[in-house]
């Protein structure tokens, strides 16, 4: 049977190359970076220069760049490290962060006396830049909004706010509020210059740009002080104690050169199918409607509600005819709840559990659009004819 | 909270044999829009708000009081759609259930005959019996038979999900301490926010009553 991985967003496949790069580190040049001899050495000479490429791509110093495990530890070190380093104070996120923002922005606001607030984004999952600025306090030490979001792909306007907030820093000539992006799903597609962006602290990780899973690395300008996570030895500055995953980070540094050095070509490749999915979709099945930006958005996201059926019934029927695709369902989800990104559209739970998401990547060919595009108008009749709900299309349209 | 979750062939498919069989190749589910005569008592339960929701076309034999036909339509995940396949198996196989024996299938009893299904899915997903019962009250009230309704005992706190206080009770003897918790069980109020307060409440009173 014919297999389409559409799930991209989720995880990709490790580049080759980066394997490559990678292999001598699993058997070869085991040495402990912080090991006293040449082994040792060794190990921290392939760390610097990783750290030097990676802080390249930044346009940042080598020593802003920490390692951390992954996305959800970075932007956790992020948040959890600026607010406990100050001590008190308001935060400013949007309502569509992924969870390992709001998470950990809840905990502060539940457990530990932060304020919160949420900025909600228009019916395409843009946030606003003068709804950022207005929700800035005195007191606010913290923005944290994402690059790109990692459900429906739309590309929020960084570059915008994090200008604002430098403005209004300057006018008040204050250090706060910080600004911090979450680029994991951005990475492979848009500039990831910080001076561009105006950000002070930016995550990244490898398991969506064709690198290792299990690293990552957080951005954090010069003199911003972190309060760790965790507690040990003298790596990472101290501000990421524990032995540094070398073969990860050598992955990590080479998936991410590769991705930005080929991000032009690819976008251009992806837009076209993106937008043939998408709109194949469109026309070929009744009652369905694009969640996102229909431009504003990632090249390889297409994220469509299709009414009256349920998102883990569509995916496991696409599953059997060898589709890999996912979805906002809360049948999903450990929660039971649909997707907080489809509500934040102010779209209702019924458009939220009927959710479907295809995130395109390298490997996607023509080919493979037209495969889906045949194979899901026959499932989505089958499912529908089996269902006793008709949602009004006044309420997604 | 959930992010976009996906399945990977060789790993996560939770499901059993039987539950894939039901799932991929329903049985009575209603393909068309019923003649008059196709059935005498329907019956409802959930809300595609909550995620799922089921509906039955139910026909008894007047004389044994024995389940001929039970189609239905379901908008759900996986375990919704097979759990109710299997559901229609059992009420008509062998020459059908009678009503009395009808109204004691048990979601337990549903469950046993897919295999097992993975524990999060069980509370919610399982909801044919709920159904049933509203039919058979149906079929009830349409042959003047009001003498056999049976209302069930308990009181219902979100009239959407078909959620009772006994369900809230169970939920938390299972374990679940917190309205999160219960909800992941029981899916009290998802959609239906306007109930929360109440359950709250009976979650205190459980909570006390239990483990005070």
């Amino acid at each position: 049977m014919r297999t389409v991985y559409l799930d991209h967003a989720a995880a990709t496949p490790l580049d080759p190359r980066a394997f490559e790069a990678m292999r001598p580190f699993l058997t070869q040049t085991y040495g402990n970076p912080s090991s006293f001899h040449s082994a040792g050495k060794e190990a921290k000479d392939a760390l610097d220069a990783a750290r030097s490429s990676l802080a390249t791509i930044l346009g940042a110093r080598a020593d802003e760049i920490l390692f951390t495990s992954g996305g959800t530890e970075s932007d956790n070190l992020a948040i959890l490290g600026v607010c406990r380093a100050l001590g008190k104070g308001h935060i400013v996120t949007s309502a569509i962060e992924h969870q390992a923002v709001m998470e950990a922005v809840g905990h502060l606001e539940k457990k530990e006396g932060f304020e919160v607030t949420y900025v909600p984004v228009d019916k395409h999952g843009l946030v606003d830049p003068e709804a950022v600025v207005k929700a800035i306090r005195p007191d606010t030490i913290l923005v944290s909004i994402m690059y790109a979001n990692n459900e429906i792909g739309t590309i929020e306007p960084i570059a915008e706010i994090g200008n604002a907030i430098q403005k209004m820093r300057q006018a008040a000539g204050s250090k706060s509020p910080l600004f911090h992006t979450d680029a994991c799903q951005a990475a492979g597609a848009l500039d990831l210059t910080v001076e561009k962006l105006h950000v002070d602290l930016l995550t990244l990780n490898g398991s969506k740009i064709y690198g290792p899973k299990g690293v990552g690395l957080l951005y954090v300008r010069r003199g911003i002080k972190l309060q760790p996570l965790l507690f040990g030895g003298s790596q990472e500055k101290g501000i990421r104690p524990g032995t540094e995953n070398v073969v990860g980070i050598v992955g990590l540094a080479t998936a991410l050169t590769l991705a930005q050095a080929e991000a032009k070509t690819e976008t251009a490749r992806l837009i076209p199918l993106r937008d043939k999915l998408i709109s194949g979709i469109l026309k070929s099945i009744p009652k369905t409607r694009l969640n996102g930006h229909p431009t504003e958005r990632l090249p390889n996201n297409v994220n469509i509600s299709i009414m009256d059926i349920e998102g883990e019934a569509m995916i496991l029927y696409l599953d059997a005819r060898g589709v890999y695709a996912s979805t906002g369902s809360a049948c999903t989800s450990a929660s039971l709840d649909p997707s907080h990104v489809i509500l934040a559209l102010g779209m209702p739970y019924e458009v939220a559990h009927g959710s479907v998401r295809f995130t395109l990547g390298r490997s996607t060919s023509e080919a493979d659009i037209d495969y889906v595009l045949e194979v899901l108008p026959p499932l989505v009749e089958k499912l529908r004819s089996m269902s006793p709900v008709s949602v009004d299309e006044k309420y997604f349209l | 909270m959930p992010d976009v979750t996906s399945f990977d062939k060789k790993q996560s498919w939770f499901y059993t044999d039987i539950v894939r069989e039901h799932f991929f190749h329903p049985q009575n589910f209603l393909d068309h829009d019923p003649a008059e005569d196709e059935f005498n008592a329907i019956g409802k339960v959930g809300s595609p708000a909550c995620g799922d929701e089921l509906r039955v076309w139910m026909l008894v034999d007047a004389e044994s009081q024995r389940i001929k036909n039970f189609s239905w339509r379901t908008f759900g995940c996986g375990s919704a759609i097979a759990s109710t396949s299997i559901a229609s198996v059992m009420v008509t196989e062998n020459g059908g259930l009678t009503l009395e024996e009808a109204r004691k299938l048990k979601p337990q009893d549903i469950m046993a005959r897919l295999g097992g299904l993975p524990p999060r899915k069980f509370h919610c997903s399982v909801l044919c019996d709920k159904a049933l019962r509203d039919a058979i009250n149906d079929y009830y009230r349409r042959h003047d038979e009001f003498d056999k309704i049976i209302n069930e005992a308990w009181r219902v706190v979100d009239p959407v999900a078909k959620v009772t206080d006994h369900d809230i009770e169970e939920a938390v003897l299972d374990g679940a301490a917190t309205l999160e918790a219960v909800q992941a069980k029981t899916k009290v109020g998802i959609g239906n926010p306007s109930v929360l307060p109440a359950v709250e409440e009976l979650i205190r009173f459980y909570r006390e009553k239990y483990f005070g």
